[in-house]
């Protein structure tokens, strides 16, 4: 199993956690992985990217170039998903901010709700969570069973106050892919 | 209990690994992609109680690893392409004065400030002894967080056994992009060689004064010391050379590459391989010592070679030097920040092998 995954949103929804958490989980679950952010010369507002992997074996190249996934968290992120994305691949979009179909008639689409998920929760800034539950369901690359455990590892003790609700968020997300 | 795996940056696993081989003195001035480096080793050398200076410049960062060095200390200092130009002379100086120190550049793009983003066209300066005059030192070339860690925690031991800078060859990928890595134990310094060379302390011990540099007016005794030099760097192709091989003997073509180029490359070998075309890959880790005999025995056995760079060509100039025309070597290179994918590479050995 490799599941290369390409992330994009707008700077602030949480891409770069959301990929970093991801690789973490996997490798908490025994998995090699990668995480390679795009790093460019922007600030606020502009477009943060992410590419991905988690594999049962060694990983070549880290760049992902045709991904087995992708994940859209806004408008402006799906020109750039639809574009990469591998024949028959699977396009993750948050419905709550794109509000318009894919081109892609190939892909595999899964629409979540993430903001306004999130925003029942309590929070929209875990949109982001949301999105990582339902890509775990719909890859089964990254199990995040265990969840409670690896997350308390991941952050500093001040934001453990934080996790049952990015648990919760999770846990809607894996539950709102049908 | 062994300590868990940790998911670095790339940067900050290098920083980490210099800690814990026992680095005493670290100089940086910020430059992306390398900024992490400087920055976690801001913050931390400091919980060990050793010296961090963020210099006012990278020419003064590099003199601060001399003196540093000159007096005894595990030296270090990092950038990334613009700054590595400026740091040549001070490089020079140690080379001069076989000064041990690492070196770390986490390659950008060029010429010039060229871009962030990343890069493989510093090789012909990092392996031909960028400053002036005739030295060499030793380069590590990483294709992983994990063997950044590695190598950098190596480099430390390198530097004093052959008494020469080391440098660690990374690129903007390595240093920004996270992998779980598994860091080496830390370093007790107490148990770190003994400098009896080193410039200081001589009142203590009632020893002759020691002089550490890389001056002499004299041309017989310039030219016996760099000669003696010369004799050391012979031991060093003898001892240090190391490279890793994939699929070598099944293969018709070999890619050689380093660093992420390398990882590109074993992408594209494994693409290959699912459409029944068995191609090998020979990646060098030290780039100088360059691999050599090992490309000449194989092109002695008519393989050829397909080099793999994100530059317009620098390591294959190795690769034909090494083959000396026994051996078809071709070239794949992107540059200005582009990362060749493992598809255009996959193309390229399509092409050259009709398949």
């Amino acid at each position: 199993m490799t599941e290369k995954t390409f992330m994009a949103g707008f700077g602030g929804q949480g891409i770069i956690s959301l990929g970093q958490l991801w690789v973490y989980c996997g490798m908490k679950e025994g998995k090699e992985v990668t995480f390679f952010p795009f790093y460019g010369a922007e600030k606020r507002g502009g477009v943060a990217r992410a590419s991905v992997i988690v594999s049962d074996h060694e990983i070549a190249s880290p760049l992902v170039t045709s991904p087995d996934s992708a994940v859209v968290m806004n408008m402006d992120s799906l020109p750039l998903c639809e574009e990469v994305l591998k024949e028959g691949g699977t396009l993750l979009i948050n419905s709550s901010l794109v509000k318009v179909d894919t081109k892609r008639k190939d892909a595999k689409v899964i629409k979540i709700p993430c903001n306004e998920i999130a925003e029942e929760i309590g929070d929209v800034k875990i949109a982001n969570m949301v999105m990582m539950g339902a890509l775990s369901k719909a890859t089964g690359a990254v199990a995040l069973d265990k969840l409670e455990a690896i997350l308390k590892s991941f952050f500093p003790e001040n934001k453990h106050k934080f996790i049952p609700m990015n648990m919760k968020a999770i846990e809607a997300g894996r539950a709102a892919v049908k | 209990m062994a300590e868990e795996k940790r998911l670095m940056k790339g940067n900050e696993a290098i920083a980490e690994a210099a800690i814990r081989a026992g680095c005493t003195a670290y100089f940086g001035y910020p430059i992306t992609p390398q900024n992490e480096l400087t920055a976690y080793m801001a913050k931390h050398m400091l919980d060990h109680k050793r010296t961090f200076i963020q210099a006012e410049s990278e020419v003064a960062a590099i003199n601060m690893v001399y003196g540093a060095a000159a007096a005894g200390a595990r030296s270090m200092t990092s950038s990334s392409s613009p700054g590595m130009s400026l740091k040549q002379e001070g490089i020079s100086y140690c080379c001069g004065a076989d000064l041990p120190c690492v070196l770390v550049n986490v390659a950008r793009s060029g010429p010039g400030l060229g871009g962030i983003s990343p890069g493989q066209a510093d090789y012909f300066q990092s392996t031909r002894g960028g400053g002036h005059g005739d030295y060499f030192h030793l380069v590590l070339a990483p294709k992983s967080v994990q063997e950044a860690a590695e190598l950098t925690y190596e480099a430390f031991d390198l530097a004093d056994k052959w008494r020469m800078p080391v440098m660690i060859l990374a690129d903007g990928l390595i240093g920004q992009m996270m992998e779980g890595v598994n860091l080496p134990a830390q370093r007790d310094l107490a148990t770190l060689p003994k400098k009896p060379w080193a410039a200081g302390g001589q009142a203590k011990d009632h020893r002759p004064i020691n002089h550490v540099t890389s001056i002499n007016l004299v041309p017989a005794e310039l030219e016996a010391s760099v000669k003696a030099r010369f004799k050391r760097y012979d031991e060093i192709k003898a001892q240090e050379v190391r490279y890793e091989e994939v699929n070598i003997d099944k293969a018709e073509l070999v890619l050689v590459g380093y660093g992420t180029g390398a990882r590109v490359a074993l992408g594209a070998l494994e693409m290959a391989k699912k459409l029944g075309i068995e191609v090998g890959l020979l990646r060098p880790v030290t780039l100088w010592p360059f691999p050599e005999k090992r490309v000449a025995e194989l092109a002695a056995k008519g393989k050829k070679f397909l080099a793999v760079e994100m530059s317009m060509g620098q390591m294959v100039e190795d690769v034909k030097l090494a083959a000396a025309g026994k051996a078809e070597v071709n070239f794949y290179g992107r540059c200005g920040g582009m990362i060749p994918t493992e598809e255009e590479v996959l193309a390229e050995i399509r092409r050259l092998l009709k398949k």
